[in-house]
């Protein structure tokens, strides 16, 4: 058992590594059978539309964690990850839409009815293949991975850093807004993908598909975590932190930079399309405004708030701000900007390491009172983050 | 009040100054105004018409006008003629004898004066010749402009005694371009030569569809002009039209791509001094040129009667307000993260995201409309082809004057000194006596200022509303990256040329595709060049 005793060796120093699957594990026993095998009247009932509100923020939770993959540990700060979600997000959208076939509107068997609605007389050459499942996560896949692949050979090779880059990620995010508007672009425009009717043959709105795509994304997020955790704690790993500490250095050594950056983001890029894949069934709807560069940054202060570098904090920052969103936005929903503004704020200033940071730093903050007390000298390490460039 | 004989006269005669008086029926102005307003039938309503522009009294030119843009009407208790506009809810009632707003509001103690369309068509005709010989320069010589339009044969003749008359030089043009359009299908060839030659000075379009109309076929195949020499002087004078108006198509796309370059020279201007000065991510640079914006939205709700002193008011407001948020900015929260770029991103996002609720909770969601002052609007017109709307020119105006005044601030001020000084080697700066605090400061808030004034100038070109600063912010950080950071000129540079190249290419991409292509372009651009147009140079530079 050479592979489990791997895995072990992997999660030996991470304990948050361990509550978040255990906490995974739990779910996946518990949410489902509650929300299918007890009455809706039971107090132990979850319905489901918190069964799906708990499926988004698992997909969430897993595009937070490809992101920290990068930023946490490899110093990249990109501000256009929820471009490849929402690209994973269209691959998936473009299968059911498929799907769909003759119960549209217009009930044209061969064609979207937003197509039949521009008067398209047949399928664009890149909607050839969606009707076919293996083909449309192929693409999820693919397609991210590929925009990850071009975008960053040409940053990383011409050492675009910084703030550089993550401004021309933002602008990568924003152009494709930009295209996903367009109606000539032949992916519904500005109403985006929307009126799934089944998955696979089942139906989407029925309570077992729900719980089946939530017990997936449950499934998805454990083993994003398992291979973004893999990546770190290999020899890869190492180098990549490296990279995110002293560039330079990790370049005079000999190692090549730009394909250890290049293989981390294009790795982060796809568990970013396979979360907005996983995403858009549960909600039902994919369009343009995931593309808006307001989102990717939002998802930045996920893992901020969660605590970078630590993968499982990524994971739980996604959860925690959502559930305020979700919670502020029905209450009060005046206040949510200004909680979410005052969030970034705070983090920030107050909180470079996020909630699970919180803990260290506290103590830290206590050894020093207590070295000031005993009169020794102290230095302040701890506030100063690392990887930023 | 001197009376005039009234007489059915053809429009050309108008011009005529020796009217013989053979008609008995004598009125005068007032009475053969009257007229239009009583019980008539078509006919009678014509000969009203028709006697009424015998008189040569001026206010026979506003009388016709809104007789033919079907505004005249007359009280139904006085029986006094009116011109009714409608402003809005309300109409704004003007008696056309004695040029006084009257105090109706309503339609309903109004009556329409009895016309048709063959009657308004005729006053329209009336109505060109008078302009013709108004004493008004725009007006003769908008008549002129359109009587070019259709020249017929009296047109013809009155242009031609005008010809003599006339003191302007380009009403003189246009009277002879007016000539030569009739001229051109006489029968002798010289004339017709002569005429098309000074056709084909001119950029009106009616004149180049007249021109191109000689090289026409019939469905036979043969030339619908007969005369050789004719139909290439024609198509000669096609040639040269084309080419002089691909030159000012040309010179008005890049005026308007230079326009729209004065824009993001303005946005990005602030945003170059925080982001390249200071090395600060701005995030918020958007929502300071909203508090700008909404500055001077303010100022002229409190200045409501003087739209036009209320943007010289708003400049310098703004820049306060907004240099002073942008101080608070830097002194409650920047501070704490210099040299940690990513996370100032942060941060200031979320200040912006606070602003930009505040506003929505101060001022409402909706977008707020600010006025345009009178010197702003109308344009400055070379010709038919080319011209320049004045607030573009002055925005452009504006933005490099701001330019130059920050150049002057930085290159040769104390305070500039200072500026650079910090961002070029903050230790050192410090042990040179330089307080570095209170530079950063008045460095982000002069950032902020000009973010403010920018967003004056953008309160003339869109709404003022809560998104305004995020509709900019991407724009701005692509100028100041793609010009280089810390390089005003740069900037300049960047700002201008990305104006021009998104108007270029506009006409076969749309304004949505070139966006997309000049993000696509500036993304592949700094691949090749990772610091922009013009980089920093030395150790500064480096990381």
């Amino acid at each position: 058992m050479a592979y489990r005793s791997f895995t072990l060796e992997m999660m030996k120093n991470d304990k948050g590594g361990k509550v978040l699957l255990l906490v995974l594990l739990a779910l996946i026993i518990f949410v489902p059978s509650l929300n299918l095998f007890t009455s809706t009247d039971s107090v132990f009932h979850v319905s489901t539309y918190t069964l799906t509100l708990l499926g988004k923020y698992l997909c969430y939770a897993l595009l937070a964690v490809a992101l920290d993959l990068v930023w946490g540990y490899c110093g990249i700060l990109s501000l256009g990850h929820g471009a490849f979600f929402a690209l994973g997000g269209y691959g998936m959208g473009m299968y059911l839409m498929r799907q769909i076939g003759d119960r549209g509107v217009y009930g044209n068997p061969e064609l979207p009815d937003f197509m039949v609605f521009l008067n398209w007389q047949e399928l664009p050459w890149f909607w050839q293949g969606f009707d076919m499942f293996w083909f449309a996560m192929l693409m999820v896949i693919v397609v991210p991975g590929l925009l990850a692949f071009v975008f960053g050979w040409l940053a990383f090779r011409s050492r675009v850093t910084g703030v550089y880059l993550s401004i021309m990620t933002q602008a990568l995010t924003y152009a494709l807004l930009l295209a996903f508007f367009r109606n000539e672009m032949g992916f519904g425009g500005n109403n985006g993908l929307t009126d799934f009717k089944d998955i696979l043959g089942y139906d989407l709105q029925a309570g077992s598909t729900r719980a089946v795509l939530f017990i997936v994304s449950a499934l998805a997020l454990a083993f994003g975590y398992l291979l973004c955790r893999y990546i770190v704690t290999s020899k890869l790993g190492r180098v990549v932190v490296a990279i995110r500490d002293a560039e330079d250095r990790a370049r005079f050594i000999g190692y090549k930079v730009e394909s250890f950056k290049l293989w981390v983001f294009v790795v982060s890029a796809i568990l970013a399309g396979i979360a907005g894949a996983l995403y858009v069934p549960q909600v039902g709807i994919i369009n343009p405004g995931e593309f808006s560069p307001l989102n990717s940054i939002e998802l930045v202060v996920w893992v901020a708030v969660g605590g970078r570098a630590t993968l499982y904090g990524a994971a739980l920052g996604a959860v925690a701000v959502n559930y305020g969103k979700t919670y502020f936005t029905a209450v009060l929903p005046e206040l949510w900007l200004f909680a979410l503004g005052a969030l970034f704020i705070i983090v920030t200033v107050f909180m470079p390491k996020g909630i699970i940071g919180l803990r260290e730093q506290l103590r830290k903050k206590r050894s020093e009172m207590n070295k000031a007390d005993s009169g020794e000298d102290t230095t302040d390490d701890s506030v100063q983050s690392e990887g930023s460039q | 009040m001197a009376s005039y004989t009234a007489m059915a006269v053809e429009p050309s005669q108008l011009l005529d100054n020796t009217q013989s008086s053979d008609d008995a029926e004598t009125l005068s102005f007032e009475q053969a105004v009257a007229l239009l307003a009583e019980k008539a039938n078509f006919k009678q309503q014509e000969q009203n018409l028709i006697r009424l522009s015998g008189y040569e009294d001026e206010r026979v030119y506003d009388i016709l006008y809104s007789f033919s843009k079907n505004t005249l009407f007359y009280v139904k208790e006085t029986k006094e003629l009116v011109s009714a506009v409608n402003i809005g809810d309300s109409y704004k009632v003007t008696s056309v004898l004695a040029g006084k707003v009257l105090d109706i509001t309503s339609k309903s103690k109004l009556k329409k004066v009895k016309s048709k369309n063959s009657l308004r068509r005729l006053a329209g005709e009336y109505l060109a010749i008078l302009g013709l010989k108004s004493k008004n320069v725009s007006i003769r010589k908008k008549a002129v402009y359109d009587v070019i339009k259709n020249v017929d044969e009296d047109a013809y003749l009155t242009l031609s005694k005008l010809v003599k008359t006339e003191p302007e030089e380009d009403i003189l043009e246009l009277i002879q371009v007016g000539i030569a359009m009739w001229e051109v299908d006489s029968d002798t060839q010289q004339t017709r030569l002569e005429a098309i030659a000074t056709l084909s000075e001119s950029l009106i379009p009616d004149v180049r569809v007249k021109l191109a109309a000689f090289n026409k076929k019939t469905e036979s195949g043969e030339y619908v002009e007969t005369d050789k020499r004719v139909r290439t002087a024609a198509a000669r004078a096609v040639g040269k039209i084309d080419e002089r108006i691909g030159f000012f198509s040309f010179l008005d796309n890049v005026v308007f791509g230079l326009s729209l370059g004065s824009v993001l020279l303005l946005i990005a201007i602030g945003l170059a001094i925080t982001f390249g000065v200071m090395g600060v991510i701005n995030m918020a640079h958007g929502e300071l040129m909203m508090i700008g914006a909404y500055t001077a939205f303010v100022v002229q709700q409190v200045l409501p009667s003087h739209i036009g002193l209320s943007v010289f008011v708003a400049i310098p407001l703004a820049f306060l307000v907004s240099a002073m948020f942008g101080i608070a900015i830097e002194r409650f929260v920047i501070r704490y993260m210099y040299g940690r770029p990513l996370e100032t991103l942060l941060a200031t996002f979320g200040i912006s995201l606070i602003l930009q609720q505040m506003v929505r909770v101060i001022f409402g969601p909706t977008n707020q409309a600010v006025e345009t002052p009178p010197f702003m609007s109308g344009s400055l017109e070379f010709n038919p082809i080319f011209a320049i709307t004045y607030n573009r020119l002055y925005i452009f105006i504006f933005s490099i004057a701001v330019l130059l005044a920050l150049i002057y601030i930085l290159k040769r001020t104390r305070l500039g000194l200072q500026v650079r000084a910090v961002s070029q080697n903050r230790q050192i700066a410090k042990a040179m006596g330089v307080r570095s605090e209170w530079v950063d400061a008045l460095t982000f808030g002069l950032g902020a200022g000009i973010a403010g004034i920018a967003g004056v100038a953008l309160s003339q070109l869109t709404n003022v509303g809560p998104n305004l600063g995020q509709a900019y912010i991407i724009d701005s950080f692509m100028v100041v990256v793609f010009g280089g950071v810390g390089n005003l000129w740069g900037t300049f540079v960047a700002a201008m040329s990305l104006g021009v190249i998104s108007k270029f290419m506009e006409p076969w991409a749309g304004a949505v595709l070139a966006k997309i292509l000049v993000l696509v372009f500036i993304i592949l651009f700094i691949q090749k060049r990772p610091r922009g147009l013009f980089p920093q140079k030395g150790r500064a530079a480096e990381n």
